[in-house]
Formats: structure tokens, sequence, C-alpha cells
């Protein structure tokens, strides 16, 4: 944890000082990002390539469910898919409602002994708004790299603010964003298993969102930042005309430039990996239809095993005299012999 | 063997606080009771693997090859390139907790490396160093370290403590698959000639002889004769199972627990008499005299090795397709593996279509093999058979859904429906530990050896407090099962955990309930004990 809250402080330090001055302005603001969209774009690619290289040699869907076996017996069409349409079902519940977590029990052990397991959906839902109202933002953010800006855009600002508290008008996505990321991270700092099992690099992509979203708030809410002029700068990146404008920026978007920059660049070589992986996990993509249908092994090595014949070889006699039938009764081999 | 503490003081020793130091430095003490006895050389080398030597657990020294870390590096590489579902298990694990407190090992420890997470992240920790620039580059910061002898320790110790029960993959929101890596992990440590007994043993024997437990031929019909001795006694009936032979329309193969040891034998029995009043078509085999499959607890190619003789026996004694008596593992070789693996299957075969009822089997229409369960349910839908579930009124039961029937088939209702049909009483454990949510036996995967009954009592907590629920609140006193390691360890973590409760296979509890064409009086069940009701007609 601490390491990488460092990590995230001296980053966000670091972009400070490029937005605060002039001469790194062009680097921290229009080189570094373009190269981290780059990266980004690059490495999520070669990671689901270098993945889809290895074979699946084996269908092992984990079945959460009825099997279709006998025409009168329900299947669980979804959470044991037979046929592709409800694999691809299983597939959207679990991408877009992540199912398996919304199965989520927490385990207790009292006196007796007794174990009781409650529905624990917090890990669920808190995960569920991050995710959503971070695509919420991240689409919001197209207002900057469009011009003019989408109807669907501007009607999804509407919504998000539909609270109509201060000025700028209160998106709610931005707010429920931060606080999801704040109970992911006391989360894993308050629970002791989740303490335990906690990498540098758990922490560090909470951290550096915390920093992300937080610096965005603040743009937005407290800075009360230039939009029109950061908005000259993003649409000069999206145009491939990039430029630095002539009117100052707070340096506190150059932080938040800093970030996103950093969160591109992490991608594809940490855990968010996630989002792609999901969609090639083989215990959630394939179909259990695995008896009726065949799946292929492209490295099935050749059959050995032992034959029959080498079997009734060395068990011949006995097998005669229990009166097992044989291929090759005993006679018949001694007079090979 | 180390002595096993009373269940109350084994509740009590369980804590989930965990150690100030991180886990990268604790190390797992070899204490008795906790790992599994090692493969004989002897055996290891009849099956030609890698680098057999003898060593022992306890001892410092494991006599590892001398390239040990080369072997290793290029065993992971292989697996890497192989199986997708390691590469991306390996890599998109976010550590989100949600399968921490759902393994049975972990619930009955405490151990924190028993967190599916931390168990995976013991060869995560040596894959991020070897195969991920990030991880050459931060090292310990991003989770990476050095593999070194302790590892292989640590690997062998936690991943002789997971029974592939695939719990942790149902409630993973990626799907990561535990039983999975375990897999690879033990094939790993093969290839440095560490494997254990109990799992080694039954591999060379069913290799050898056609089946776990080592009966050879002869021996194997004697005591399929002596179950039929005692159906005769128990229904008046004679019954002769026939053996290998051809031209019968299905060959039955079920785990060899069924046929030597109490109480698979009763359901066994069950199987047989089932067979004998419907008048299936069916051979058994003493070649293919096996079900399960402890080559899928060492190795894709020694699972494939043994499970090769199914088809070749269907094959040789041209039968149309193949039924499978109650077993778990046997069930997820069958269900996701078998035909990839060995198939296509022989000419011979044919989609299986049951002679009673003339419903066919679509969802095995590659793999032709169908459950026994599977084919019960349906005897009972059509009204083939008649039970008489008085004759197991006096049982409470209960249903122990197998992991693998349950998280690698989606075999539910199908044994449920059976036993429905031929019980009076029936209740469930609470849902959190029953069908896909399932709790482990606490021997699963080859871990069903005497050596660890602590550790096995430890994993079993889960199913057996679930059970002591309903024995409590519903007077339950029969747990039913599908599988053949069930009726071993089952008994005993019972007798722990709630002592009074009896286990029994699926097809017993319908041998009993089933009224046979030309049986005599029943007065006793299947294991020569008195049915209900019988005193008082006396």
């Amino acid at each position: 944890m601490f390491i990488s809250l460092v990590a995230v402080i001296v980053l966000g330090a670091i972009a400070w000082m490029g937005g605060a001055t002039p001469g790194l302005q062009y680097l921290f603001g229009i080189v570094l990002p373009m190269i981290a969209v780059v990266v980004f774009l690059a490495g999520f690619i070669w990671r689901i390539m270098d993945w889809a290289k290895s074979p699946v040699p084996f269908s092992i869907p984990t079945t959460g469910g009825q099997q279709r076996s006998l025409d009168w017996i329900k299947p669980a069409r979804l959470d044991s898919p037979y046929t592709k349409t409800g694999t691809v079902g299983r597939m959207l519940l679990e991408v877009l409602l992540f199912r398996s977590l919304f199965r989520n029990t927490k385990a207790e052990l009292r006196n007796g002994p007794r174990l009781v397991y409650w529905s624990s959906k917090w890990l669920w839902l808190f995960a569920l708004l991050f995710h959503y109202c971070f695509l919420v933002v991240f689409i919001r953010h197209f207002r900057f790299f469009l011009d003019p800006v989408p109807v669907a855009i501007g009607m999804m600002e509407t919504v998000d603010g539909i609270m109509q508290i201060g000025v700028p008008r209160l998106f709610m996505s931005g707010v429920i964003l931060f606080g999801a990321l704040l109970f992911l991270l006391m989360r894993r700092l308050c629970d002791q298993k989740l303490r335990y099992i906690s990498l540098p690099n758990d922490y560090f992509p909470l951290l550096l969102l915390i920093g992300l979203v937080g610096s965005g708030l603040c743009l937005r809410y407290i800075g009360k930042a230039d939009i029109a002029t950061i908005k000259e700068m993003t649409m000069g990146i999206a145009t491939l005309s990039p430029h630095i404008p002539a009117l100052p920026i707070s340096p506190l978007f150059y932080v938040h430039l800093g970030f996103l920059s950093t969160l591109l660049i992490v991608f594809p070589f940490s855990k968010l990996m996630h989002m792609g992986g999901i969609f090639l996990s083989p215990t959630r993509n394939l179909p259990n239809n695995t008896r009726a249908v065949h799946h292929t092994n492209p490295w099935n090595p050749p059959k050995t095993y032992r034959t029959y014949a080498e079997y009734e070889n060395d068990f011949r006699d006995l097998m005669d005299e229990a009166g097992l039938p044989l291929e090759i009764t005993p006679e018949q081999a001694a007079a090979k012999e | 063997m180390s002595k096993l503490p009373k269940a109350s003081e084994l509740a009590k020793s369980i804590s989930y606080a965990f150690p100030k130091v991180s886990w990268m430095d604790t190390k797992p003490a070899f204490a008795p009771g906790t790992w599994c006895y090692p493969a004989k050389k002897d055996t290891m080398e009849g099956l030609g693997m890698p680098n057999p030597h003898n060593w022992n657990p306890a001892e410092e020294d494991w006599n590892l090859p001398e390239n040990w870390e080369e072997i290793i590096y290029n065993a992971l590489k292989d697996r890497l390139e192989k199986y997708r579902s390691l590469k991306v298990f390996l890599d998109i694990c976010v550590r989100c907790g949600a399968c921490a407190d759902k393994c049975h090992f972990f619930l009955g420890t405490g151990d924190p490396k028993n967190m599916p997470v931390l168990r995976v992240e013991l060869l995560r920790s040596v894959y991020r160093r070897d195969f991920t620039t990030v991880g050459k580059l931060l090292g310990k910061v991003v989770g990476a370290r050095k593999l070194d002898k302790d590892v292989i320790k640590e690997w062998f110790y936690y991943f002789y403590q997971c029974t592939e029960c695939r719990r942790c993959s149902l409630f993973c929101p990626y799907g990561i698959d535990t039983a999975e890596i375990t897999m690879i992990v033990r094939e790993l440590l093969h290839e440095l000639g560490l494997g254990i007994h109990w799992i080694m043993d039954p591999v060379s024997n069913c290799n050898r002889t056609g089946n776990h437990l080592g009966i050879q031929p002869h021996a194997f019909r004697e005591i399929v004769e002596f179950l039929c001795e005692d159906i005769e006694t128990i229904t008046g009936i004679q019954i002769k199972p026939p053996f290998n032979e051809k031209g019968h329309e299905v060959l039955f193969i079920t785990p060899s627990g069924d046929v030597f040891a109490d109480p698979g034998i009763y359901t066994f029995m069950g199987y047989l008499m089932l067979f004998h009043e419907i008048g299936l078509d069916y051979t058994l085999s003493t070649y293919a005299s096996e079900g399960g499959n402890f080559g899928s607890f060492t190795s894709a190619y020694m699972m494939k090795k043994l499970n090769a003789k199914m088809y070749a026996e269907a094959e040789r004694l041209g039968s149309k397709w193949i039924l499978g008596g109650e077993c778990g593992h046997m069930w997820r070789v069958v269900h996701q593996y078998m035909e990839t693996m060995n198939g296509p299957t022989p000419a011979c075969m044919e989609t299986p279509k049951s002679p009673i009822t003339g419903t066919v089997f679509h969802n095995a229409a590659a793999t032709k093999m169908v459950h026994i369960t599977e084919f019960t349910a349906d005897l009972i839908k059509h009204n083939k058979i008649t039970l008489d579930p008085s004759r197991n009124a006096d049982k409470i039961v209960t249903f122990h859904d197998s992991c693998n029937p349950a998280r690698g088939m989606g075999l539910l209702e199908e044994p449920r429906y059976c036993i429905q049909a031929a019980c009076e009483n029936f209740v469930e454990m609470p849902e959190n530990t029953i069908r896909e949510q399932t709790f482990c036996c606490g021997g699963g995967s080859g871990l069903n050896t005497e050596e660890i009954m602590e550790l096995r009592m430890r994993g079993g907590l889960p199913r057996g407090n679930a059970l002591r629920f309903v024995q409590e609140k519903h007077g339950v006193n029969t747990m039913a099962c599908i599988c053949a390691i069930d009726r071993a360890t089952l008994p005993p973590l019972a007798d722990y955990w709630a002592p009074g409760v009896s286990v029994t296979g699926t097809h017993e509890l319908i041998a009993n309930a089933l009224v046979m064409k030309g049986e005599i009086k029943r007065t006793l069940d299947l294991r020569q004990e008195d049915l209900p009701g019988v005193e008082e007609d006396e």
C-alpha cells in the first residue's frame, strides 16, 4: 500500500511540475498521452493475441446449474448453457452484471462449531457501480474530442446531472465512481483476508484511479478549469494537429492527464487486463455440451495404453480358470510358442 | 499416523486470524497428518514417470534431480503454450477475495495459503518472475519471487491440499479454476519425480489389472459372485452378470470401489438388481473394470492412458454404448475429457438409447456414455420399474452433491429424482452447501488416504456441519451420494462431525425399494438388516 501510494504521489508531482514548466508542457500534455494511447492499444492487442496463441485443449465449463439431459428436467440455460446462444447469454450476464460475484457469500465460524454463510453482495454492488460509472465518465469525456458534441452525450449529461445540484451541475457518475473506489480501497485495507493477499500492484491501480478521478472532480468543481482552453488542446490531439493553447491551463490538468497516461501504459501489463481476459476464460465461455459435441485438442498425444491383448497375456491362465471368455485360449497361446 | 483430535477440540483450533509476516516469508511445517506418503520409486519406474527416486516429505532434502530448476521452467513453459486456461488464470486475477472463504480446506484449517487465491499465487509468483517482464524488472514489489526448493515444498504441501472441487471457480468473477492450476502444478511436481503413494499406486494398478484396487480378473469375478449370493439371500433371485462377453448392447463401467469396499458394494448390488429386473442386455468387463481415473490426478497424459481402455473395450466387445456407475471424478473425465482425448468413438457405438423406454440420450451423442442416474431417472419417469419407498421408511435421507457431477457436469436433478422416488423422507441440506455450491467430502482428487485423516476432517468441516444441521433439525440419518470416493470418505466424516448418520449410494436406495418379479417377501435391506415394519409383522 505504502509503496503504491508513494508511487502515485510522485507521479502526480512530476506531472504537476511538467504542467507548470512551460518547456515541458508539450511533452506532458501531448507527447506522453499520445504515447500512452499507442502503448495501450498495442499492448492490449498483443496480450489478447498472446493468450489466443495457446489453445483450449479441453472444454471445461464450470457448471452453475442443471445440465440438459432428459426432456422433462428443466436445464439452467444460462448458468449451465448447452447451446451457443446460452453461452453468449452466460457471458453477457458475467460481463454486464457480474453474475458470479452476485453469488458471493461470507462464511463465519461460530461456536458449536457452526458454519454460517451470509449473502454478501457489497463487493458485487460496488464493483458494478465502479465499472458502470467509469464507463459513463469515459463516454462523457468524448465531449472533449468531438465537435460538435453528439446529442447522445448531451442527453447522458442531462440524466447524469438530473439532481441539479450546484454550478457546474453535479454529475452523479463522478461522485459515485469516487465513492466506489474509496469503498474498494477501504475493503482491501480493512478486511484482514484481503490485506493479506493484496500486493502493491493491487493498490497501485486503485490509488491511481482515485488520483485520476479525484483530480478530475477538482478540475470540474473546485479548480473550475477553463474548459474551452482544455478542449482546444484535446481537439488538437483528436484532429492530429496537436498544440499547447496560448492561454494557461492549470497544472492540475496535467496531473489528471499524467494519471490517465500512466493508467493507459500500465493497463496491458497489469491485472487490469481482466477486462480482456474474462472473454477468454474457458470455464465460462464454453457450452456444457461436452458429451454431445466433439471438442478438439490440437496437441492431443497419440494413444498409448495397456491393450486388452497385453492384459490377457498377463492373466490368461487365471482368467481361463475363472471361466472368463478369452480371445486366445491357453492352448492356442502354448501352441504359438 | 498422527492422532486425530476430538471434533470439538479441532473446531476450537481453527482461527481465521492471519500471521503478521507476508505469505512469501512463511513456510509450511510438514507436521504428521498434513501430508501424504510419497509414491514408491518402483511404482513410478513401472509407469515410466520421470525422475523416479526415493524421498520423504518430512526430510529436509527431497533428492531432487540436479537440473530441477530447468525442468520446472521448461515444464511450465510447455504448459503455458498448451493451456490457454493457465495463461489467462495466471494473468487476470485481481485478488478481489471472493474465493477466499469458499474453500473447504481454508474453512477447516484457517491456513491463509488454503485460500484459493493464495494457493494459485504460489505458482503465479514464480510465473511472474520467469515469464513476465514486469515481474523480472520489479520482483517482489509486483508479487514475483524466485523459484527455490522451499517453493517446491510449498507446492507439494498446498496442491495436495486442494481436492480440485472447483467451488472457488464458481464464485470467481472470471471463472479462475484452481482445479486446473492444481492439475498442472501436480504435473510439474511429477516431472521432478514427486508424487503421492495413494494416487500412484492405484494408477499403477489400474494400468496393469484394470482397476485401482488391483483386483485381478478371476478375483473380480469371485467378488461379484459373492455379492450375487447376498442378493439371492435378500431377494431369492439368482443373478449371473456377464463378464467380458461380446455382443451385448451395453458395457457397464463403475468405480472398482463399488465392487470392493463397504458401503459401495451395496450400490453395486443395486446396479445388478436393477439390470436384472429390467432385463438389460449388458456386460461387465474385468479389463475396463475401473470407472474412476486417478490418472486425472496425475497428468493429462496419464488420464488419457487409463481412460483409453473404455473405448478400446467397447470396441472389442462390440458394445453400442457405455453405461457409467455412480462416481464423481470419473464423470468429470467422461463428461469433459473423454471424447476429446480418446474419441472419436469406435464404429460399433451408437448414440445411447434406452432399450427399455426408447429414450435417446442426445446429450451423450458424441461420448456415447450415460450416467446411471440419468438412465434410472428415465426408467422411473416412464414407470418401467416398481418402487416401494416404504422399505426405506426408516431413513430420513439427505443428498450430498459430489463436486465433479455438480460443477463439472450439472447433474443435479437426476439423482434427486431417483432418491425421492425410492424414499419417503428426503431433506435438503442448507442451500449454500448443495447443488452447484456443494462442499467437498474433504478427500477428493486422490486425497482420501488415512495418513491425512485430520486434514480430511478439517476439509470435511463444511460438509459435516451442514449434515449435522439437518441431523439436528430434521433427524436426518442417511446421506446419499453418487460417488465412490464419497462412499469411502463420508462415513468417517459423518462419524466425526455428525455421528449417527450413515452413508449410502443412490442405487442402494433404489434397490432396497425395487420390487422385483419373482422375489421372496423382502425382510432384509441390502445390508441384511431388517426392513422397517418387519418386526411388527411377525
